[in-house]
């Protein structure tokens, strides 16, 4: 057996081992839209990824070549290591949930679950089929349902009857399209447990789509983040979250601050940049990463802190004088925007442990932003450009 | 002034109940009567009470053999031919031509039945298509004033009739179950079978149950393509109230025909409530 090379990505590590799909430069043109653009990525056996991204950026053209509803205009789709381009739909050993479920109407519970396993030749025992179809209701714990109509059941039931329906076949991939986005606030966090246990119980390799970041951050071991058909990074969750490359992967996993400044040094994994209102930072800088040049730097709201004005400061840290614009209570946490002199708008959180043993600040109040040294990132080059 | 919900509701339905009560009921009651009275000697009706006139049925074999074997063909072969058209129509046009296709297969119902029909006459008589067919060598082909030309003329006719409900019903098919099938398995000739075809029946069977009604009284097209020779329930009637004026006789066939199709919309709704059972917007019936 031939050892398939690793992923070079260090700084991504999951549970899973081998690839077992592979977009080679994929690309889908729709007439003069290009809705995948050169997508490349090898998806690990076992592991649970997400493809997030907003409305048309080509998540869901990704899935559609994975499932092989969508066929590639250029580049392939590989799974086991076979190109399955232009193999259709109904040979591929993926099982899709699809959003708003698409159950046969016609049909019962059971007979839903059971359809996948009654196509195939040739033809599996009832007895069988009947056994499997009972196993995969109790392991969406709808053992009781299996004779209902599926216009009676509610949509949370009828969700898990199109998971049964799709994990009773086995497949190598199972694809879920937006899954939870018909379901209310409660019941999809319930859901996102529930499948996120099902995925490590069966260990089956699940690919999801997804226009919701907390669900992809809860859910994944690694995310695809794309955007304008193009595939803009792709990491584990907190790797996203702590080193995204550029602004729209910042932007699009959490709050960032996005600042404008001239980098003017590079050592090691450290930079120093001069902000726009002339105030040096210490922030990260990727790899490779060369000064002098024009940078955006991204920090979270969450790194920065208040003092008050004069106050001193700690060691390595620079300090932003800013008017504070707004606050908002939210609980565990108090939001502040403010505007910096010579800045513009920034956001900053303060715990609320925080704030309970050095004070808050009122609303037009005079402060000091602090930036520890260290802190924030310096976005890749060719992001910046981009 | 006040009115209450149910004085609403019985205005509501008072012109249509008086409509049916005048134009449907009563006749029927008047039809059902004269059907157990006699012929009177100049003609018409005279009242008695006899089943004289259910025995005398059997006399009019042929036009309820014929009804009833052209009635049910001339349903299957719309089917048959308004199925694939609505198929294409709803599944597999380009948006940009369904609307103008939509209007095609509309507009010959712009002119009127009888004037279609008698173009019919020329196509199929002596002069038309047997013409045309001798050039060929075969000769002395007779089509018109066949069962043949009878057939041809109610499923031109009522064709339309058949496509638009199948057309509804497919049109409204969640395209998404097709791609659930073929993501399960199925290849595209058996989801056809299994999830097209029946969840399109509920528009299969009202389409046919309007053709097949609206058949089993057809008179028109078998007295203009059948010459006389192909008669149906509907000429037979014709003939018995307007010629040879025995009204008894003639409502003893029209309650005879009455119950046949009762009995066929009984059979139909039983396979609605099979085939429609998982959608609440089936049928016209």
């Amino acid at each position: 057996m031939t050892k398939e090379p690793l992923s070079t990505d260090a700084t991504t590590q999951v549970r899973a081992g081998d690839t077992i799909a592979e977009f080679v430069s994929t690309s889908k043109q729709y007439g003069a839209v290009l809705a995948a653009d050169r997508l490349s990525l090898r998806i690990r056996r076992g592991e649970f990824l997400s493809f997030l991204g907003p409305s048309g950026c080509g998540k869901t053209t990704a899935l559609r070549m994975l499932a092989g509803f969508e066929s590639p205009t250029d580049g392939g789709v590989l799974i086991d290591r076979k190109d399955v381009s232009k193999v259709p739909a109904y040979k591929r050993p993926v099982n899709m949930v699809f959003q708003q479920y698409a159950l046969f109407p016609h049909m019962t519970v059971a007979q839903n679950v059971g359809y996948g396993l009654r196509q195939q030749r040739p033809r599996m025992p009832k007895a069988e089929i009947a056994a499997k179809v009972q196993k995969a209701l109790a392991t969406v714990r709808l053992e009781a349902f299996g004779p209902r109509r599926i216009w009676e059941m509610s949509g949370g039931q009828q969700q898990r009857v199109a998971l049964a329906r799709a994990i009773v076949n086995e497949p190598k991939i199972l694809l879920l399209d937006e899954p939870m986005a018909a379901l209310d606030a409660k019941l999809r966090s319930e859901m996102q447990h529930e499948l996120l246990a099902l995925q490590r119980s069966l260990g089956i390799t699940f690919v999801l789509v997804t226009h919701d970041q907390e669900e992809a951050l809860a859910m994944s071991d690694r995310i695809c983040i794309m955007g304008k058909g193009r595939i803009a990074q792709v990491g584990t969750p907190q790797d996203l979250y702590d080193r995204p490359r550029s602004r729209y992967v910042a932007d699009f996993v959490g709050k960032a601050n996005i600042l404008e400044a001239q980098l003017t040094r590079v050592q090691g994994d450290t930079g120093t940049a001069t902000l726009a209102n002339g105030i040096a930072v210490h922030p990260q800088v990727f790899a490779g990463d060369t000064a002098p040049r024009k940078a955006e730097i991204a920090i979270r709201p969450e790194v920065l802190s208040l003092a008050a004005a004069g106050a001193p400061l700690p060691e390595g840290t620079a300090a932003l004088p800013a008017r504070i614009t707004h606050r908002t209570f939210l609980g565990d946490h108090t939001e502040y925007l403010l505007v910096a002199e010579g800045i513009g708008p920034l956001q900053v959180n303060v715990p609320r442990q925080a704030e309970r043993v050095l004070g808050g600040h009122d609303v037009e109040a005079m402060v000091q932003i602090l930036w520890p040294a260290g802190t924030g990132l310096v976005l890749a080059a060719e992001a910046t450009t981009a | 002034m006040a009115i209450t919900r149910r004085q609403a509701r019985a205005l509501l339905l008072t012109p249509a109940g008086l409509w049916y009560a005048a134009l449907l009921l009563l006749p029927l009651a008047v039809v059902l009567i004269f059907s157990f009275g006699e012929r009177s000697p100049i003609g018409g009706y005279a009242p008695g009470f006899t089943l004289e006139q259910y025995a005398n049925l059997p006399s009019r074999f042929a036009a309820f053999r014929n009804t009833l074997t052209l009635a049910p063909l001339g349903t299957v072969a719309a089917l048959l031919i308004a199925y694939p058209l609505a198929y294409f129509l709803a599944l597999r046009v380009d948006p940009k031509w369904k609307t103008l296709l939509l209007v095609l297969v509309i507009v010959p119902f712009w002119t009127s039945i009888l004037i279609r029909s008698y173009a019919w006459i020329f196509l199929l008589g002596g002069k038309g298509i047997p013409a045309l067919l001798a050039q060929f060598g075969l000769e002395d082909i007779r089509l018109l004033n066949t069962p043949f030309a009878v057939l041809l003329g109610i499923v031109y006719g009522y064709l339309p009739l058949m496509v638009f409900p199948i057309y509804v019903a497919l049109e409204k098919l969640d395209k998404r179950l097709l791609e659930a099938a073929a993501d399960l398995g199925t290849p595209p000739w058996r989801s056809f079978l299994q999830i097209t075809l029946p969840l399109s029946m509920p528009g299969v069977l009202t389409g046919s149950m309007l053709v097949f009604i609206l058949l089993m009284g057809e008179f028109l097209i078998p007295s203009i393509l059948g010459g006389g020779k192909v008669f149906f329930i509907g000429n037979a009637m014709v003939d018995l109230f307007l010629q040879s004026r025995n009204w008894a006789f003639g409502s003893a066939v029209a309650v005879a025909l009455v119950v046949i199709m009762l009995i066929t919309v009984a059979i139909y709704s039983r396979l609605i409530k099979r085939f429609g059972a998982s959608r609440d917007d089936v049928g016209l019936m």
